[in-house]
């Protein structure tokens, strides 16, 4: 446990959006400071995202990066169940899913506290 | 240096908020420079609806919507020289035509020249082997319900070029609803790629009306967004060199800054330097967003490369049934009776394929179709849920059975189940292919 980092959902650090084409999610991670961006890069990657939709099965986890956007692309291929012709989800758009990305844990040290959105979000360090 | 074009989007799918075009075209008449309003309102799905719409009623199968998102600023448009620029022709851009004939008629204004672009319905029998064989074994038997082609700007650009006030099309790319018009004002080359990929995402960023002002972003506590429920439509500036400045609607609510064009910029985008449309392969890569003023946001940097020879074509076919069905449980043991509701359905429709089940306020959208998620969620305490069955099958009397079960419950299942609802629905299969562009020419037709 090191006092000097900080675990907060990736929601304190970035959005994003989720859309989808057919059986295809795609749910961007836009980081709401430039100097979050390196952290985020870094944690969320293609297979964190992979592990955190492992319930939805995906063939695929594409990540693009756009370091001038401070932003990143994630594509899920086959993550719909067939996608909103279908999908017997109520949601079958998988608009909500960027939502199940937002929460992922993401360790930040503490002097980039006040870049955060909400820093009261913390979680118990681990 | 060419004046700039403002493009303001007043619609971004087929039913968005009537009253949005007002306020719109208010802030275009204060701008110096060409205007043009475009409504964008066919979703994957819309077109195929749309068919079916037209199957039943030969003068329907546009924009259901169509007359009230128009009338409030159609005098406005046609009396000031905003172009109106739309593919809420659907599935029959000419009745579309001549409802807006007679609506400015009603209205007592001039006759309008409204131009129709066509060639993007391929269902018929002069494709049906190109589409069979573009389809390949997966079409093999089916019934197909629509048929049709992204086609591109060029049409559009052209019926500008011939004085057309009002552009009416059926399937078009949507960013293409807005590079068609910037093509026509700064006489860009069909080659010009950078300028048009800058166009097709400034496109990319209206075609959603709202979701770049706030629309579909707040978030209380981290993203909050001012008067959302008087949010505002966005109006894109663009440059001679295919920059531009997106803002919003004066007096609205919503925002536009670095994040809320961030967001809409990546909004069902794959490959963000390939960006395919029937135009230009957009490359944001390299593109910047820059805040230049309060809700006014600048994108630049986007490139562009050779348009793709190939054109999508989605197609539609009846496929089996959706039955759905719900109940809600409350107070102490909600949660367990809902489960149990749920193993009482589970038993009964055994035969009729898998079933999916959701406990609202438990586990619901998040979950998959197969039931891992929910399966993963120890069972709790939860004094107020819905729970949701949905199955499909091919047999409607199979379908059928669900609501039946869903609603026995009310007798047959655990205490205190209330508020069924249920609901069979025939569902759209879907398939896409790639047809050679030379092959889905764009029709166009000014008609006076």
């Amino acid at each position: 446990m090191k006092p000097d980092i900080l675990i907060v959902p990736l929601q304190c650090a970035a959005h994003g959006r989720t859309g989808d084409k057919g059986d295809r999610s795609n749910i961007s991670v836009i980081a709401w400071h430039p100097e979050l961006y390196p952290l985020v890069v870094e944690q969320v990657t293609q297979e964190a995202v992979a592990r955190r939709f492992a319930h939805r099965s995906p063939v695929r986890v594409t990540r693009h990066l756009l370091p001038r956007l401070h932003a990143m692309n994630f594509v899920l291929d086959g993550v719909l169940d067939g996608g909103v012709n279908d999908a017997l989800n109520l949601d079958s758009h998988g608009k909500a899913l960027s939502f199940l990305l937002l929460d992922l844990p993401l360790a930040v040290p503490a002097a980039l506290r006040p870049l955060l959105k909400n820093p009261t979000l913390l979680e118990t360090p681990r | 240096m060419p004046l700039p074009l403002h493009v303001g989007c007043a619609a971004g799918f087929s039913g968005d908020r009537v009253d949005a075009a007002r306020p719109v075209v208010d802030t275009l008449l204060q701008r110096d420079g060409a205007a043009v309003l475009i409504f964008e309102t066919l979703a994957e799905r819309t077109l195929a609806l749309a068919q079916l719409a037209r199957q039943a009623d030969p003068e329907a199968g546009y924009e259901p919507l169509l007359v009230e998102m128009v009338r409030p600023v159609l005098a406005d448009c046609l009396a000031h020289r905003i172009r109106i620029v739309s593919n809420f022709g659907a599935a029959n851009p000419r009745a579309a035509a001549r409802r807006l004939f007679a609506l400015a008629a009603e209205l007592g204004l001039r006759r309008p020249r409204i131009a129709v672009v066509e060639g993007d319905d391929v269902a018929g029998p002069a494709h049906e082997a190109l589409l069979r064989e573009a389809l390949g074994a997966p079409a093999r038997g089916l019934a197909i319900a629509s048929a049709n082609a992204y086609l591109g700007a060029e049409a559009i650009a052209e019926a500008l070029r011939q004085g057309a006030d009002i552009v009416v099309t059926g399937r078009v790319a949507d960013p293409s609803l807005t590079v068609g018009p910037a093509m026509a004002h700064f006489g860009w080359a069909a080659d010009d790629w950078d300028r048009l990929a800058g166009a097709t995402m400034a496109g990319h960023l209206l075609e959603c009306g709202a979701q770049v002002c706030g629309g579909y972003y707040a978030d209380p506590g981290f993203k909050d967004v001012p008067d959302l429920a008087h949010v505002g439509y966005p109006i894109a500036t663009l440059d001679a060199d295919g920059g531009c400045v997106i803002g919003k609607a004066r007096d609205t609510g919503g925002c536009v800054d670095e994040h809320t064009v961030k967001e809409q910029l990546l909004y069902e985008l794959h490959d963000p330097r390939a960006y395919l449309t029937p135009d230009v392969v957009a490359d944001i890569g390299d593109a910047v967003v820059q805040p230049v003023g309060r809700d006014e946001v600048r994108l630049a940097g986007v490139r562009g490369h050779p348009r793709p020879q190939m054109l999508k074509v989605n197609v539609f076919h009846p496929h089996g049934w959706l039955a759905e069905g719900e109940i809600s449980y409350a107070g102490r043991g909600a949660e367990a009776r809902a489960r149990l509701a749920a193993e009482v359905l589970r038993a009964r429709l055994a035969d009729a394929g898998p079933l999916r089940v959701d406990l609202v306020g438990v586990a619901s959208v998040f979950g998959d179709d197969a039931g891992r998620w929910l399966q993963a969620q120890p069972a709790g305490d939860a004094r107020d849920v819905r729970l949701r069955v949905a199955l499909n099958h091919l047999d409607k009397r199979m379908a059928e059975r669900l609501p039946r079960e869903v609603t026995a419950l009310y007798t047959c299942g655990p205490a205190g189940g209330g508020g069924v609802r249920t609901a069979l629905r025939q569902r759209l299969g879907t398939l896409s292919c790639v047809v050679p562009r030379e092959r889905v020419p764009a029709r166009l037709e000014i008609l006076q």
